[in-house]
């Protein structure tokens, strides 16, 4: 493995996906990680200096809605996905900006 | 002590003027229920799939054209992360690599007169988030998403201001300008226009920047001077004391005048950008771009021109009144009405501004309708009020927007136009006043001036002034 990801690494990318991971599941991502890049690295070989990169996996583009209101009072629906509701709000627990 | 240049930079957020969210079919209306415009997309519910809304295109590439920016023809989103409650997919669907417009400048006039362009790096299209509340009686947060998904573009100057009044000028032109092409109303009070200032100082001299910081929680033009003299002020201590400027984002306390560290996060910024796989690319063709060009309302410039060529308007008063999108609208519509050009420059110049000035009011918050400002307008011209009656019944239509027809009617302040009536009142008030008539007849030619004072308070206001001065300078004679 040509990629090796750091202690460090792993324990950043841990906190910007908010996930808690043990000792093992560091060392198992590590070695994923590390696998993937090298898999990049792989695809890197390749010259793609005359290509234009993609930036949709189908030829399709400008697909638009007209601006009409289409929905309507969608609140009951919405909240009942709420894991907890005030009155017609989601209640979360308390953040500071 | 050195000295010092301050170098600011704007990002400036503008909520465009949609009736419907920027990826789905729900409402844009203030004042709706909580929670009451929302669906799966805008609430970020898994298997949901955002379709753009073609008006945000159009709004942004006509900001774009207005403000000198390359249109970027062929134009993507991107997907910014980071978690935060008001936020539900926990990602922001924005424009990192291909922004729409790049690449522009406005002109600003400068304190000294002379001309001045601040550049725009980059205007992008994104999605506006929830609005959290802070339950003061409550453990928790509440969270309403009828903003989410609301359309917003970024207006990202270059660092080119250098001083507060600069600032201002650019945010007011920018301002100006979006609102004549009807794309947002611009309300800074009412967030529709939020600006976030990025200031560093340098020494004077000193090709390279200084370290910046972000301040936020900027709601009126006042607060945005007072904050950039207060960081300026705070940077240049910290410099003197041989300390160092930290890039960090700071949110302005305006009653205390002095913004403070938000809380870094652990993660800083790092949003892992990547291109947003539920849209498709947007490709504006040169046909659509030049429909967007002829769509086109009529700018600033363009109807400060028509105004003096078309109306008579001294260049003065036409710059006051476009200066302004709703005034100029009100100007256009009571003009339409009355057919009275100069009529209605005069009562916007003098009385509507004093009053404006009186209450402290921003001219967006003038309420009356052309309809009644016409009228009044039309009462004067017929001379069935006099001007002190008028700006009495202005006042009124200025507050409440009173129907001045009626409301004369109601309040007997018809000008008396019988001619016998008021002779007969000009006689007793001659006969009443030996004095001031000695006077006049002695040569003082100035005492006829108490007599019609006198006349017009027997008449309780409603007698055409110039019509008692020509029946007192008969009767003296
Ligand atoms: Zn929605």
């Amino acid at each position: 493995m040509a990629n090796v990801i750091s202690d460090e690494t792993i324990e950043y990318v841990g906190i910007l996906a908010k996930l808690e991971l043990s000792e093992a599941e560091k060392e198992r991502a590590k070695k994923d990680m590390g696998e993937m890049l090298d898999y990049i690295d792989k695809l890197n070989e390749l010259d793609t200096s005359e290509v234009e990169p993609m930036s949709h996996v189908f030829p399709v583009n400008n697909v638009f809605r007209e601006d009409e209101v289409t929905n309507g009072d969608g609140r009951e629906k919405t909240l009942a996905n709420a894991p907890a509701r005030k009155e017609d709000t989601f209640e979360v627990p308390k953040t500071i900006v | 002590m050195k000295q010092y240049e301050t170098v600011i930079g704007l990002e400036v957020h503008v909520e465009l003027a949609t009736k419907t969210k920027i990826f789905c079919g729900c409402s844009t209306a203030f004042g709706g229920a909580e929670n009451s415009h929302t669906c799966p997309v805008c609430t970020g519910m898994p298997g949901s799939l955002p379709v753009l809304n073609k008006k945000v295109v159009e709004y942004a590439v006509a900001v774009g054209l207005a403000t000198n920016c390359t249109i970027t023809q062929n134009c993507k989103f991107d997907r910014k992360n980071y978690f935060y409650p008001d936020n539900p997919q926990n990602y922001q669907i924005s424009q990192l690599y291909l922004p729409i417009c790049r690449n522009g400048g406005i002109e600003i006039e400068t304190e000294e007169g002379g001309k001045k362009t601040v550049g725009i790096h980059e205007i992008h299209m994104e999605e506006d988030a929830g609005k959290l509340v802070h339950d003061e009686y409550g453990e928790n947060s509440l969270v309403d998403f009828n903003r989410s998904g609301v359309p917003l573009i970024e207006i990202v100057s270059e660092p080119d201001m250098r001083s507060a009044e600069e600032v201002i000028a650019y945010l007011e032109k920018l301002r100006l300008i979006i609102q004549y092409l009807g794309a947002s109303d611009c309300k800074l009070q009412e967030g529709s226009m939020r600006a976030d200032v990025n200031l560093s100082i340098r020494e004077v001299g000193t090709e390279e920047f200084g370290t910046r910081t972000e301040m936020k929680n900027l709601n009126s033009f006042k607060a945005i001077a007072r904050a950039i003299e207060g960081e300026r002020e705070r940077q240049i201590d910290l410099l003197e004391a041989g300390e160092k400027v930290v890039q960090e984002t700071r949110r302005w306390d305006d009653a205390k005048e002095y913004s403070y560290a938000m809380r870094s996060k652990e993660d800083a910024q790092d949003y892992r950008y990547f291109p947003e796989p539920d849209l498709v690319p947007v490709i504006i063709s040169d046909e659509w771009l030049k429909e967007i060009k002829e769509r086109q309302p009529e700018l600033r410039t363009e109807k400060l021109e028509r105004y003096k060529r078309e109306f008579q308007i001294p260049d003065y008063d036409a710059g006051i009144i476009t200066s302004n999108k709703h005034l100029a609208d009100i100007f256009e519509e009571t003009t339409a009405i009355c057919n009275n050009p100069k009529k209605v420059s005069n009562w916007l110049m003098v009385e509507t501004m004093r009053l404006l000035k009186e209450h402290e009011m921003e001219v967006e918050e003038i309420k009356f309708s052309p309809e009644n400002l016409a009228k009044l307008i039309k009462l004067t011209d017929e001379n069935q009020i006099n001007s002190s009656v008028a700006k009495e019944v202005f006042e009124k239509i200025f507050d409440e927007d009173i129907d001045p027809e009626q409301y004369v009617e109601e309040n007997g302040l018809r000008t008396v136009s019988d001619d016998g009536a008021l002779r007969s009142t000009i006689e007793k008030v001659i006969a009443e006043n030996p004095k001031s008539v000695e006077d006049y007849k002695s040569g003082k030619k100035k005492a006829i001036g108490f007599l019609v004072g006198q006349t017009m308070k027997a008449m309780q206001g409603k007698a055409d002034p110039g019509m008692v001065n020509k029946i007192l300078t008969e009767l003296l004679q």
